[in-house]
């Protein structure tokens, strides 16, 4: 369960309330967002011209077909990214990403808004319910266990770099028929950094496990990747790790040149990466939360280049790229505008979702509602397995030429 | 428990004024759903510590209750008797603890998809109380003044992007002796109307001279709060099964006195302070959220006619290369991330502030400090404009008003 105590007060008092409904706020911010990106990069309207894109991709490669998926740092708004005055923070998006995507324009999270359960349910294609900030499994099959189980798969094609102890149970659900067995290798880089730098130095301004809770640290209890396989798995050794982490900026930084070395040394088939420096919002400095939104948007673009240059990912790999959920609105007196994503505003659930390569239609725009459990469907749907336990629905427009 | 079968003497350990609110009108609280009462609780048990225009609201709000027909209390409060609540809950001891209930009930909206029903309950709710309740106008019309950018000698960006389309841009004022003249301004509206909690200067740094009547809290006053808290917090954390609902129970019951605050004879500001510190995210430790935290908080329960709040610059996020680099200098501080943080923050407190009643009437000024550039916004000043006007701080707030 997730635990803030900022629900709506009735005692709030406030002048300035919307008469909205919370569907027509949603729709809103799609017509801005579709409006936008028609205007600013040239996309086509989908639904009106679905089928007919000249700028469909060429037949697949008969190579291995991939999936990559990035999960846009831990909520961004609007404003901030897809709007007029927040594009100059994401021009990588906009002007390498978006034109060979299709865009969606609403995806609307109706789950609990805490990183590690929205994270989970992205990944299991279920609103889960556990408490975000306990160390457990998913109680649902992930996409991960899905797609080992029915394609049988060993557990080295199936690869999750997270950012925080968290999420260290994200790989296997608890769920009686799959579970970990079946599940995803889970890299922390932090926690690797933390066990190779141990020294005694202060880091923990930096390396604190997470921003929605900065002063706690979950425990592990997993399965989780371990300092010694850096060398046997990843070909990396413990000092060669330590000197790159001294060139490197930010934990998704180091999560990014870990995703380059498992792409290289291992070149799993499903590898899903979820950044989060963007959550540093949490501490209320609103200058650090766009620099964030601004490196996401240049490690986004960096995996895109590295999967297009790497020989086992290049041309049969679709990859996604989305936020787990948005955040709250300035408008809802009951938040504090970007800091937080407490409110459950029309805002802070309303995001977007691009896809690009393999088998996607370059340019499109979809505007129609979606759901981010929608993707665990439509992951199977593409790789080629059942994702039977799901709750959404495999999105019927990238699947035309997959 | 259900709030029927709520009794005076269960209010015992309440401080006294909220013991004797509660105690009066507790048949009241009988008829209201378990949804709704916690939350009201919560208000009713600090009143000791409440701001007078709280206070006042507070009172209005349980006589309102109290004076509901049955007939009444069913058409406002059927939304929440429709929120579903556990047995775990019903068993909490929601009389003594509201703010841990209200926690683990926010917990149970999110789990069972609920939060969509309580918002639209709550904001059906407010809408009726403001309609039967209506807030008394100010005595003043309000000001807000944001001070932003110390120690940024040179900028290159556009300021106040989101405040200019509600005001007029200016840019070649007089910046000589500009925070005095404000602080004078907010002085001045002190003695016309001398109420207590009224007049406030919030300094994200150390408070600049000012006249003992404003309500003053500083980022720089609270240093040894700061610490005391981090103090206290590295050893809790150490103790087994410490996790982030036990921090945050801990941090809800702590008092002023466990901070080293409760010297200066204001429990109702001391106990202010202690929030600031408990309750706000990142106040500990950057100080221009705790300026824009520290006015929101103002603005919504002391409801101010007066607040100037002077942005500082915040420590330095240092990247990890440099940490890793183990090279550990003293703080640094990052001037020009500080006056994005502002100038989004003095947005914020423009947003807050029209958010109170007046908001018509209300002006407000936002200036780089030490600089030409302001906007202000008012009733006679069209938004979205721009002015040549040379003049000082002064002036400005004139124009303003």
């Amino acid at each position: 369960m997730k635990s803030y105590s900022s629900i709506p007060s009735p005692h709030f008092p406030s002048t300035s309330r919307t008469a909205s409904t919370p569907q027509e706020l949603a729709r809103q911010l799609a017509s801005t967002r579709r409006d936008f990106l028609r205007t600013a990069a040239g996309l086509a309207l989908g639904s009106t011209l679905l089928g007919s894109s000249p700028l469909v991709r060429a037949a697949l490669a008969p190579k291995k077909r991939k999936v990559v998926v990035i999960t846009f740092g831990g909520g961004a708004r609007d404003q901030e990214t897809f709007a007029p005055e927040g594009q100059e923070n994401i021009p990588h998006l906009m002007g390498e990403l978006i034109p060979q995507s299709s865009f969606f324009s609403q995806v609307i999270n109706k789950g609990i808004l805490g990183h590690y359960v929205a994270t989970a349910s992205l990944a299991t294609g279920v609103y889960e319910s556990f408490n975000n900030f306990a160390a457990v499994p998913p109680a649902n099959p992930t996409v991960f266990e899905y797609f080992r189980k029915d394609l049988k798969r060993p557990a080295s094609d199936a690869w999750v770099v997270a950012p925080s102890n968290g999420f260290n149970r994200i790989g296997g659900s608890s769920h009686p028929s799959f579970g970990p067995s079946l599940g995803a290798n889970v890299i922390l880089p932090k926690h690797l950094l933390t066990a190779a730098t141990a020294t005694g130095t202060d880091y923990e301004h930096l390396l604190r496990d997470n921003y929605e809770t900065p002063l706690y640290t979950p425990q592990l209890g997993g399965s989780e990747f371990e300092l010694h396989q850096l060398e046997s798995i990843l070909k990396l050794s413990v000092d060669d790790f330590r000197t790159r982490a001294r060139t490197l900026s930010s934990p998704d930084e180091l999560s990014v040149y870990i995703v380059r070395q498992l792409m290289r040394q291992v070149a799993p088939s499903l590898l899903w990466i979820t950044m989060h420096d963007i959550d540093i919002a949490h501490a209320g400095a609103y200058s650090l939360y766009i620099d964030g939104i601004r490196r996401t948007d240049r490690l986004c673009a960096d995996i895109w280049k590295t999967i297009q240059t790497e020989p086992e990912y290049a041309g049969n790999t679709t990859l996604f790229i989305l936020p787990d959920f948005g955040r709250d609105s300035d408008d809802d007196s009951g938040g504090n505008g970007f800091q937080h994503h407490r409110t459950g505003d029309a805002l802070s659930r309303t995001t977007w979702m691009m896809a690009l390569g393999a088998g996607i239609r370059q340019g499109m725009v979809f505007d129609r509602p979606l759901q981010p459990t929608d993707l665990v469907p439509t992951i199977g749907s593409i790789l080629g397995f059942s994702a039977s336990l799901a709750q959404g629905s495999p999105i019927s427009e990238l699947l035309q030429l997959s | 428990m259900i709030p029927s079968d709520l009794k005076p003497e269960q209010f015992i350990s309440y401080p006294p004024e909220a013991h004797n609110l509660a105690a009066n009108y507790v048949s009241a609280l009988q008829r209201l759903p378990l949804s709704f009462v916690p939350s009201l609780l919560r208000e009713v048990i600090d009143f000791d510590f409440k701001f007078p225009a709280e206070r006042k609201a507070l009172e209005k709000e349980l006589a309102n209750l109290a004076a509901l027909s049955p007939q009444q209390v069913k058409e406002w409060f059927g939304p929440f008797e429709q929120i579903r609540i556990s047995s775990q809950l019903e068993s909490l001891d929601w009389v003594n603890a509201p703010a841990l209930f209200v926690e683990q009930f926010s917990a149970h909206l999110w789990s069972t998809h609920q939060l969509d029903a309580f918002r639209a309950a709550a904001t059906e709710y407010a809408s009726r109380l403001q309609a039967v309740v209506p807030v008394e106008p100010p005595a003043m019309p309000r000001l807000g003044i944001a001070v932003v950018g110390q120690g940024v000698s040179t900028y290159d960006q556009p300021l106040f992007r989101k405040l200019r389309a509600h005001g007029t841009y200016y840019s070649h004022l007089t910046p000589e002796n500009g925070l005095q003249q404000l602080l004078d301004a907010v002085a001045a509206r002190a003695k016309a109307h001398p109420d207590p909690y009224a007049h406030w200067y919030v300094d994200g740094g150390e408070a600049a001279p000012h006249d003992p009547s404003l309500t003053c809290v500083s980022y720089h006053a609270l240093e040894p709060a700061r610490a005391a808290l981090s103090s206290k917090l590295r050893v809790e954390l150490q103790r087994p099964g410490m996790g982030p609902e036990a921090l945050r129970t801990l941090l809800a019951q702590m008092r002023p006195a466990d901070l080293g605050l409760g010297n200066a004879g204001d429990p109702v500001l001391d106990r202010f302070q202690l929030k600031l510190l408990t309750e706000g995210s990142g106040t500990q430790i950057f100080s221009t959220t705790f300026a824009q935290w520290a006015a929101r908080e103002a603005l919504r329960r002391a409801q101010p006619l007066t607040l100037l709040v002077r942005f500082a610059p915040r420590q330095r996020q240092k990247p990890m290369n440099e940490l890793l680099s183990g090279n550990q200098t003293s703080v640094e501080f990052d001037f020009p991330g500080s006056l994005v943080d502002a100038d989004l923050g003095a947005y914020y407190n423009w947003l807050n502030q029209q958010r109170l009643t007046g908001a018509d009437h209300s002006s407000f000024v936002v200036w780089f400090e030490g600089h030409d550039q302001a906007v202000a916004i008012g009733p006679g000043l069209r938004g979205g404009t721009k002015s040549d006007s040379a003049g000082n701080l002064r002036q400005l707030l004139a124009w303003a008003s």
